[in-house]
């Protein structure tokens, strides 16, 4: 910034109050790939929505839900499968029209259409009624009493709006046409969009009639967010005063960015574990045939787990950036305890199940690795390497970009992968579906270990449903201890974000690296 | 004429279908676009319903030619990665790309002359000495750490230019130029000499040896010998007959500075068809994949083309013997 543009800033900020004119410059590694509220589940799209749509259930920066667009739910007391929820009144869209039950219904709808990306948030929904202008009742498939935390994605928008610009439909990427929707935001929320250029720039503003003007801090009168993908330009950005606030902040620039009075660095434990799966089965994909195959038996596998450092990847690989862990689950979700997450590293103990597992002489064995997903994928697996071969395992590495990573993963082409998971619910179910039920079409989808426990897979349909909550996590954890005991995972450490920024922002990390500008206070 | 012309057309059509047919046959090993394209609660039905619906259950001579049937007729089909169709994409970002490549395409053709007349005739200079050692550097560094040096002091340290992106555009309807606001030109500087340092080290190298060259010449010394002034010898005399490889040489660097922009667009986040192409290659975006594929080979088959044609206007050997049209 030159000396004239910071006198002028100076100035106008004392003319203006400090909350008039401020823009706030946002820089992160990747660009939204949509609009479309309910064409892309994905990070980065959904963060930059967030600033413009609002879904009825919010998680604040604490990762706590919290009333948004409805202000009250409860479930039927006689029948646990009916919610109601009660909306907020006066709310107006960014085109001036009222929020009402009927565009709830037709949001939710949108979301549950077969081209929407968002439906396997809401499998449970059967159907959601508008009861009154401001009273929608939902309905789900069996008992859901995790049902709100289901709902901080579901972004809604005016049903009206839709139908006049021909954008009732999820867009379908084969249908050839693009939709009004997927350039074009009419939401409740806090901005308004300016104007967009994908992958280049996207300018919003602040909504004047925004619900909550007085309630959220909104420090920021307008918000530039500009994707910087190479991570080196990224950060000379932030320095040169070009942008103030960045995600994706590359571990190796911490300490510069630390250093720099001007600038500042928030971070939390980020909502995502990092760990290795293991092929069960039988037989190994890559090994030779009828060999055998060593992870199959419990001993090999809990030996691995005993040879991993976590504390060496943290120090070395991670340059302090990460919590070693003991369970696949981030620590806020619901079941995470202490004594789940602790771990130890123990060579000759290792040693030892392994000769009393019958492979003293070790095997050998290769470790499929992303490049370019998590936060230094292939140095973690390079150290990994290093760790197991203490224990007579050579490991063969076969790093890639995820692209050819994980249909490897997916498609049971692998013995021993890297994986990360993020929990947007904030509970042990959401792990005991995806990654430990048996594979198959609804359950188990990104469960590439082969293992199937019918006792767990009944345990999690039985805790989707169980209303009791008491009871419930007393099975949740029972659940993990059996999964701890079979050990077909190996918790490697829960990621550290980091969001870095000019010293004047003032933002609280989010677990799940969602930005919600209404909560940033500029100084 | 006419029928040489036509071969060549005919033979640069078989080029690009075979640039084609190889694209399409290493795309399946890029990866699998359908995990992106889906959220992780994703069911296999979904998997398989978007497979089917993108034909990527199809072998990949069936891809193609869906592919070619459409492009054919303009249409590309639409990006993966963003929902919208790929000839508004590349449309949208085909400015950005060949604004950079022309300024520096410029840069280094008046520089790379400049430099290279320069060190042919004071080259046992102090100066000429220095610029010989620094081309090397300029030879030898790579693209990104040439764009991540500059940025460290012309961005970070000096707070002169900005570090990335194309500044404030003017829309002229079917055109954004950068070269119409202030922050659009000083946005062009540090790419355009990271982009181009390269090809005027080159340039610059191939001028100084044709430059000795000539210099050496009979005509040169007769021009001595009758006393003309040393100015119009290396101008008039010397330069013309050096500058006749280097066009030809830099016709073609064209190309390359368009194609391999892909680097110097990453590094300063230059929103033009090179970043476009390395999203696409992460994301296993094939529709832009491909159009961006046969957008290259279109382009360097044209410039061929256009090369051939000239040496065909210039070269009157060809036109007798118009049998042995290669060379």
């Amino acid at each position: 910034m030159t000396k004239q543009t910071l006198l002028a800033a100076t100035a106008m900020s004392l003319l203006m109050g400090a909350a008039q004119a401020e823009t706030l410059r946002w820089a992160r590694a990747g660009d939204a790939l949509t609009l479309d509220p309910h064409a892309q589940n994905e990070g980065p799209t959904l963060a930059l929505m967030h600033q413009m749509m609002e879904p009825l259930v919010l998680r604040n920066p604490d990762g706590e839900l919290e009333a948004a667009l409805a202000t009250d739910w409860s479930v039927d007391p006689d029948n646990p499968e009916v919610w109601t929820f009660s909306l907020r009144e006066g709310v107006t869209f960014h085109d001036g029209a009222e929020f009402t039950a009927e565009d709830v219904v037709f949001s939710f709808e949108r979301a549950l259409s077969e081209n929407s990306d968002m439906k396997g948030l809401i499998s449970s929904v059967a159907s959601v009624e508008a009861l009154s202008d401001y009273e929608v009742e939902i309905t789900t498939n069996g008992p859901n009493p995790l049902l709100p935390a289901a709902l901080p994605n579901i972004l809604m928008i005016d049903k009206d709006w839709a139908e006049a610009n021909d954008t009732v439909d999820v867009q379908d990427v084969e249908g050839g046409e693009e939709t009004f929707a997927s350039q074009n935001v009419n939401g409740t929320g806090p901005y308004m969009l300016v104007s967009r250029e994908p992958d280049v720039r996207t300018e919003m503003t602040a909504f004047e009639d925004y619900w909550g003007a007085a309630d959220f801090p909104i420090g920021y009168s307008d918000i530039v967010y500009t994707p910087i993908q190479n991570p080196s330009t990224r950060t000379a950005a932030l320095f040169s005063g070009e942008v103030d606030f960045i995600q994706d902040v590359p571990v190796q620039d911490l300490e510069r960015i630390e250093a720099d009075p001007s600038l500042k660095i928030v971070s939390s434990p980020q909502n995502r574990v990092i760990f290795y799966g293991l092929n069960v089965s039988d037989e190994l994909v890559n090994g030779t045939p009828d060999a055998g195959n060593p992870l199959a038996d419990g001993q090999v596998r809990e030996a691995m787990n005993m040879a991993l450092n976590r504390d060496a990847i943290r120090d070395v690989v991670m340059r302090g950036q990460s919590i070693p862990a003991g369970v696949i689950m981030p620590p806020f979700v619901n079941g995470w305890n202490e004594e789940l997450n602790s771990v130890s590293t123990d060579i000759e103990a290792a040693k030892a199940l392994m000769e009393e597992a019958g492979w003293g002489d070790g095997f050998s064995i290769q470790l499929d690795c992303p490049n370019d997903r998590y936060i230094n994928d292939e140095a973690i697996c390079q150290a990994t390497v290093g760790m197991l071969a203490q224990i007579g395992v050579t490991v063969n590495l076969n790093a890639q970009p995820k692209a050819q990573h994980f249909p490897l993963v997916n498609g049971l082409e692998s013995d021993f992968y890297m994986l990360g998971w993020g929990v947007p619910s904030y509970d042990s179910e959401y792990i005991f579906n995806f990654l430990y039920h048996t594979k198959g079409d609804l359950y188990g989808t990104w469960n590439g270990t082969r293992y199937s426990n019918p006792e767990l897979d009944e345990m999690t349909k039985a805790i989707a449903a169980e209303v009791d909550l008491e009871a419930r996590d007393e099975m949740i954890a029972e659940m993990w201890d059996m999964a701890k005991a079979d050990t077909v995972y190996l918790p490697i450490h829960h990621q550290v974000l980091n969001w870095a920024m000019d010293s004047d922002v003032g933002a609280a990390v989010d677990p799940d690296d969602q930005v919600k500008v209404k909560y940033f206070t500029a100084d | 004429m006419l029928a040489y012309i036509i071969r060549r057309v005919a033979q640069s059509v078989l080029v690009l279908l075979i640039t084609g047919f190889v694209a399409f046959s290493m795309f399946s090993y890029v990866g699998d676009p359908v995990e992106n394209m889906l959220g992780q609660e994703r069911t296999q039905a979904d998997v398989d319903r978007l497979r089917e619906q993108l034909g990527l259950d199809q072998p990949f001579v069936v891809q193609y030619a869906k592919f070619l049937g459409q492009a054919v007729q303009g249409n590309f089909g639409l990006s993966y990665r963003q929902g919208r169709p790929v000839s508004d994409i590349l449309s949208e970002r085909l400015p950005a790309t060949l604004e950079l490549a022309a300024v520096s395409g410029l840069m280094a053709l008046a520089g790379g002359i400049g430099l290279g007349i320069f060190t042919a005739i004071r080259r046992r200079g102090v100066g000429a000495n220095v610029i010989m050692t620094l081309s090397l550097v300029g030879v030898s560094l790579p693209t990104f750490l040439i764009g991540i040096l500059l940025i460290y002091v012309f961005a970070v340290q000096l707070g002169w230019l900005p570090s990335f992106g194309r500044g404030e555009v003017t829309d002229l309807g079917w055109w954004t130029t950068g070269f119409l606001t202030v922050s659009g030109l000083k946005a062009l500087v540090l790419p355009a000499i990271t982009l181009g340092l390269y090809q005027m080290t080159l340039i610059m190298r191939l001028v100084r040896t044709e430059m000795l060259e000539v210099l050496r010449m009979d005509y040169i010394r007769f021009a001595r010998a009758r006393g003309l002034r040393e100015r119009a010898i290396n101008f008039r005399h010397a330069l013309k007959n050096t500058l006749v490889p280097v066009i030809t040489i830099t016709g073609l660097q064209l190309g390359s500075i368009i194609a391999f922009a892909i680097i110097t667009e990453t590094v300063f986040q230059w929103p033009g068809v090179g970043l476009l192409f390395i999203n696409a290659i992460q994301f296993v975006d094939i529709p832009v994949m491909a159009a961006y594929l046969m957008m290259i080979s279109v382009m360097f088959v044209a410039i061929n083309l256009v090369v051939d044609l000239l040496y065909f206007a210039i070269d009157p050997r060809l036109r007798v013997d118009g049998r042995s049209g290669g060379h």
